[in-house]
This record gives C-alpha cells, sequence and structure tokens, in this order.
C-alpha cells in the first residue's frame, strides 16, 4: 500500500487509460453523429407549415445546410476547442450545455441517492447472509435479492407507486419537490441494484471468512465484529466493486425509466424526449455525456479496486 | 419454439469424460441438476409457460384483439380470469399472447447473440496470438459503449421494426459470450487431451467437432439460459419506453406500460402482467444458476 501520495504506476495507469479513452470517445461521437444524419425526417419536418423558405433559412440558421462532413469537422472542432455542444433545434435560443446543465443536476441527485439505497441495504443484507449460512439468516435475504432481481424498475416503480402513493398515501404518485419526492425514485432505481450488491457481497464475505487468516484471527481471541469490519471487509467487497462500473452504467440507463414513471425533470427523460423530437444536437451532447460519465466510472472502479487488493498489478 | 435448454442435457454426448469417468458428464449434470429443486422448478415454469404460450390460440377462444367497449375494463371474475382492459379484452389472453412475443423475442435475440459471440470468441480462442489481442481489445472498447442508448435511438430512428429490435437487442449481448467461449478455447488449446489428439494424428476437424465443441457446451449453454431473461428485460424496457412491440401486438413490456399508466383505477392491469414476467424472470434466473452448478462453470467447487 501507498503510504504518501500517489505512486507512479498508478499515474501511468491512469494517463494510459484516458488516452485509450479518447479514441473511444471519438467513434461514439462519429457513429452518433452519421447514425442521426442518415436517418429519414429531420427536426423540423415534424413542425406544421413550414415553408421551404422558413425551412432553408433555419437550415443555414443551424448549418444543416453545408455539406455533411464540413458540419461534421465543425461539430468536433467546437466540441474539442470550445467544450461546445451546439445550439438545441428544438428549443430556441437554447444551447445544449446550457440545458445538460439544467437538467444533469436532478439526474446526478437521484443516481447518488440510488447508489447510496442500493449500497446500504445490499451490503447490510449481504453481511448477514454470510455469517450464517444455510439459515434462514441466509435464505431470507438471499430470497429477498432473488425476487429484487427479478422486479424489473418499470414493475417495481408502479407497484411501489401503487401500495404507498395511492393506497397509503404516504408519498405523492410523482414530482420531483420536497425531499419526500425523493424517496419511491431512489428505491425504485436502487432496488435491483441492492438485490445485486447483496447476492456479490454475500459470495465475496463466504469466500474470505473460509480462509485461515480468518480461522487465526478468531482462534486469536478477535471480536467478531472486529473480524468482520477490519479483516473481511475490505476483502469481501471485492466483488461489489467491479460490480459498481456496470452498475453506474445501469443506473444511467435505468434513470430513462424511473424519470418517465416519476415525471422527474431530469436528463435520462429529456434524452429519449430528445430522441423522438430529432433534436440532434441534444441527443448527441447527452449520448458523449453519458459515454465520458461510463468511462470515468469503470476508470474510478479500477482503481478502487487496486486500492482494495494491492495484489493486482495494473496491466 | 426452440425445445427449452432442460432436454438437451441428457443428449448422450460422447466426450473424454466418458472414458476417464465411466458416466457421461451429461448425465452427472442431469443428476445434479435434479437434485436443486429451484432449479427444476425454473424449468417446469418455463416449458409449461412456453408451451402455454405457443399453443395459446387452441387452449382459449377469445383473441386478445376481440373488444366489448360495452363491458370496459372489469376485475378478475369468472369469466375473465385476470379481468378486462379498458376495452374489454381478456387480459388472460392479453397476457399469454403477450407471452409469446415476448418469449419469441427472447428466443430469437438470445440466438443471433449466441452465433455472433460464439463465432466471434472461438475465431479469437482458436487463432490466439495477434488476432486474438486485436479482436479482444475490440471487444474491451465495445463494452465501454452506451449500448442501451444506441439500441433506443435505433428503435426511434429506423421505425419499431420486430426484426431491427432481435438484431438490435441480439447485437448488444454477444460480448460476454464471446469473452467466455474464448477463454474456454484458449484454456484447451494447451490441455494434455488436446496435445494427446493431435499427437494420435486426428485431423483439425475431429478435433474441434469431438473435443473442443463438446466441452466449450457447457459454459455455452448457462449463458444462453442467462442471457435469455437479460434480452427479454431490454425488450420490456424498450416496449416500456414505447420503442418495442407496437399495438395491437403486446408484449409484456408493453401490457406492464399499459397497466402502469392506468393502475389507479385498474390495478391488475399492471399486477397480473407484471407477476407474470417477475416469475419468468425468476424461473430462468434459477435455471441458470443451478445449470451453473450443475456443469460446474466456475472451477472452484464449495
Amino acid at each position: 500500500m501507498p503510504q504518501s501520495g500517489v505512486p507512479l504506476f498508478m499515474l501511468r495507469f491512469i494517463s494510459t487509460r484516458i488516452l485509450q479513452a479518447i479514441p473511444v470517445l471519438f467513434v461514439i461521437i462519429t457513429m452518433t453523429f452519421f447514425m442521426l444524419r442518415f436517418v429519414p425526417g429531420g427536426p423540423f419536418t415534424a413542425e406544421k407549415a413550414v415553408t421551404p423558405e422558413v425551412l432553408r433559412n433555419l437550415e443555414a440558421h443551424y448549418g444543416l445546410d453545408k455539406p455533411l462532413y464540413q458540419q461534421y469537422f465543425d461539430y468536433l472542432g467546437k466540441l474539442v476547442l470550445h467544450g461546445d455542444l451546439g445550439p438545441s433545434f428544438k428549443y430556441p435560443n437554447r444551447t445544449v450545455n446550457e440545458i445538460i446543465a439544467q437538467k444533469l443536476p436532478v439526474s446526478l441527485e437521484l443516481g447518488v441517492l440510488s447508489l447510496l439505497v442500493a449500497l446500504a441495504i445490499g451490503l447490510t443484507l449481504g453481511v448477514i447472509a454470510s455469517l450464517r449460512p444455510n439459515t434462514w439468516l441466509d435464505y431470507l435475504p438471499s430470497s429477498v435479492a432473488m425476487v429484487g432481481i427479478c422486479l424489473p424498475t418499470f414493475v417495481l416503480g408502479p407497484i411501489l407507486v401503487l401500495i404507498f402513493a395511492i393506497l397509503l398515501g404516504w408519498f405523492n404518485a410523482s414530482g420531483w419537490y420536497g425531499p419526500i419526492d425523493r424517496v419511491l425514485p431512489a428505491i425504485t432505481l436502487g432496488g435491483v441494484y441492492a438485490a445485486y450488491i447483496t447476492r456479490l457481497t454475500r459470495g465475496g464475505m463466504r469466500e474470505i471468512l473460509s480462509q485461515d487468516f480468518i480461522r487465526t484471527a478468531r482462534a486469536k481471541g478477535v471480536s467478531e465484529v472486529r473480524v468482520i469490519l477490519k479483516h473481511s471487509l475490505k476483502g469481501g467487497l471485492l466483488p461489489v466493486v467491479s460490480f459498481l462500473g456496470p452498475a453506474v452504467a445501469g443506473i444511467i440507463s435505468g434513470s430513462f425509466v424511473v424519470e418517465t414513471i416519476f415525471q422527474i425533470p431530469g436528463l435520462g427523460r429529456e434524452f429519449v424526449n430528445s430522441a423522438f423530437n430529432r433534436d440532434y444536437t441534444l441527443v448527441l451532447g447527452t449520448v458523449i455525456l453519458y459515454a465520458s460519465l461510463i468511462i470515468v466510472f469503470n476508470l474510478l472502479v479500477d482503481v478502487i479496486q487496486v486500492w482494495l487488493n494491492p495484489k493486482l498489478k495494473f496491466e | 419454439m426452440v425445445s427449452p435448454p432442460v432436454d438437451k442435457i441428457p443428449a448422450p454426448v460422447p466426450t473424454v469424460a466418458d472414458l476417464e469417468e465411466g458416466s457421461s458428464l451429461w448425465r452427472d449434470a442431469w443428476h445434479r441438476l435434479q437434485k436443486n429443486h429451484l432449479s427444476v422448478f425454473g424449468g417446469v415454469v418455463i416449458i409449461v409457460l412456453s408451451f402455454v404460450c405457443l399453443f395459446v390460440p387452441f387452449l382459449i377462444t377469445n383473441t386478445f384483439q376481440e373488444q366489448n367497449l360495452e363491458l370496459g375494463a372489469t376485475s378478475p371474475s369468472l369469466q375473465h380470469w385476470l379481468g378486462t382492459d379498458t376495452l374489454g379484452r381478456d387480459m388472460f389472453a392479453r397476457v399469454l399472447y403477450g407471452g409469446r412475443i415476448s418469449l419469441a423475442v427472447g428466443l430469437s435475440a438470445t440466438l443471433v447473440s449466441l452465433t455472433i459471440g460464439v463465432v466471434y470468441g472461438a475465431v479469437a480462442g482458436f487463432f490466439g496470438g495477434k488476432t486474438d489481442a486485436v479482436m479482444m481489445r475490440l471487444v474491451d472498447i465495445m463494452y465501454a459503449l452506451p449500448f442501451t442508448i444506441f439500441v433506443i435511438l435505433l428503435m426511434v430512428f429506423f421505425g419499431r421494426n420486430i426484426i431491427l429490435l432481435f438484431v438490435a437487442i441480439g447485437a448488444v449481448e454477444w460480448l460476454t459470450m464471446a469473452r467466455i467461449v474464448r477463454g474456454q478455447i484458449l484454456s484447451l488449446r494447451k490441455q494434455e487431451f488436446i496435445e494427446a489428439a493431435y499427437a494420435l494424428g486426428l485431423g483439425k476437424r475431429r478435433i474441434i467437432f469431438r473435443h473442443m465443441i463438446p466441452n466449450v457446451m457447457g459454459p455455452v449453454i448457462v449463458y444462453t439460459t442467462l442471457t435469455i431473461p437479460a434480452v427479454m428485460l431490454l425488450e420490456a424496457f424498450l416496449s416500456f419506453l414505447g420503442l418495442g412491440v407496437q399495438p395491437p401486438m403486446s408484449s409484456w413490456g408493453s401490457l406492464i406500460k399499459e397497466g402502469a399508466d392506468k393502475m389507479e383505477e385498474f390495478p391488475w392491469l399492471l399486477v397480473f402482467p407484471g407477476t407474470v414476467f417477475a416469475l419468468t424472470l425468476f424461473s430462468l434466473n434459477f435455471l441458470g444458476d443451478g445449470l451453473r452448478d450443475a456443469l460446474d462453470v466456475r472451477a472452484s467447487k464449495d
């Protein structure tokens, strides 16, 4: 374990990964850009009574009359030099950057809360299940986890609303105003991940707890709480950490559904709407943002994994 | 409909294990699977559900499209076991017809991903070296792509075509399969019985078909069983966003969507499709887990 500062190999690892991410992002931008342009229909085709002149003016205003390759390079240039994602085609006088800046915090809040719910429930149940294997203290959390895995967000969400909002009246069925409106969406989005984390924690902890050094610790009279917290948790959590990378990606795409169910004004709902509206720049901007987030979180997870398990060498 | 994976297990595929153990690897696995009651339960549910969904036109008289506007939405009764929806359509029929679509999408898209994944992984593993390095690097890169987003975009832009749905989902789900097959083949190549087969002068073809493929089958079967629920979930997710199967056809995803919209007044429209869908995922996951233990795909034994 490094005692102070960041060791050189870690820096090298992180910089290599960032360098590798650049071509990936480039491929994503290019694929999405051209895919958007080759589909039938455009951002202005849905509007009623657009005369050809108006259409031409609109297209000239947004640079859509230029050759495609030039539009592509213009877009890339602005993005790389100024971080400019361009103007929205559907919201007049607003840029994609503004829209993202407005909607992203909502989605981020939802995502972070859901992740906290998932970790709190998942780690607790998982550790409990691992301590007394094949007793009801194991079966109960494990069955809860299996049910959680098989209840997709779009079933769990409406059912929670039905029970806790409509029948019991404890929460609002939808909306995003007070702190109380965060409860049901966060449980819905976090539920599936709580279930996976429970299973992974149980598995990881079982493996560690069956090892010799734990038996030694117990034989030396180390208290059970200390055995769990000090000796096993760090190693037992490895599977959970490697799961968190893809989980973040999942929470992002899960938010499309949750934001739709609960009418939350976040980026997920905006993304689906912008795709339906053919708002090219907004779609592209959101895709770039999501892809970058996924890449960053995967990197973060890899770094944490090595921190938890120094035996892993960066490759 | 493709026969459920359970049927494939006892098939007497001759393997090297035959010579070593005297009892077939597959027969052993079958016995182990039978001891896992949850998996057997899962398998039975899937088989029954598949049959009922497949033969639903012969089993019930109401069709899923038959409307009865005067009747409207009614709660479950003797006549309509699961009630009716707002257009007076029988929910029992709609859930079963929806199951046809959901299961069909699940199986076809899994087949697409199976084909791509196995071929890709086998090629990478068999050739090894630089070919393998390049091919697997590509898979790593594709893991980083936000595929759900691409599937959403594809479905929005290119019409909600059911064939496209199969292809789009299948194209997303093949990556893990490719990794597994490649890893398996790579490790097989170095094993002594393959070397022995070469030393005996067996042809490449015979080695691939008699010795490699039977040994890769286990993991492939297991991950196929686990891919089906993942695929069905993705289809339902798309249908829920209004991007999957279009009316008057219905899948479980679109039924759940409809139910969620109207659950305040007519909760049974949500509860029944949701339950059946969750039960199916439950069964498939348990079956997959059981198969994984039975075929001992993970190297370690507890």
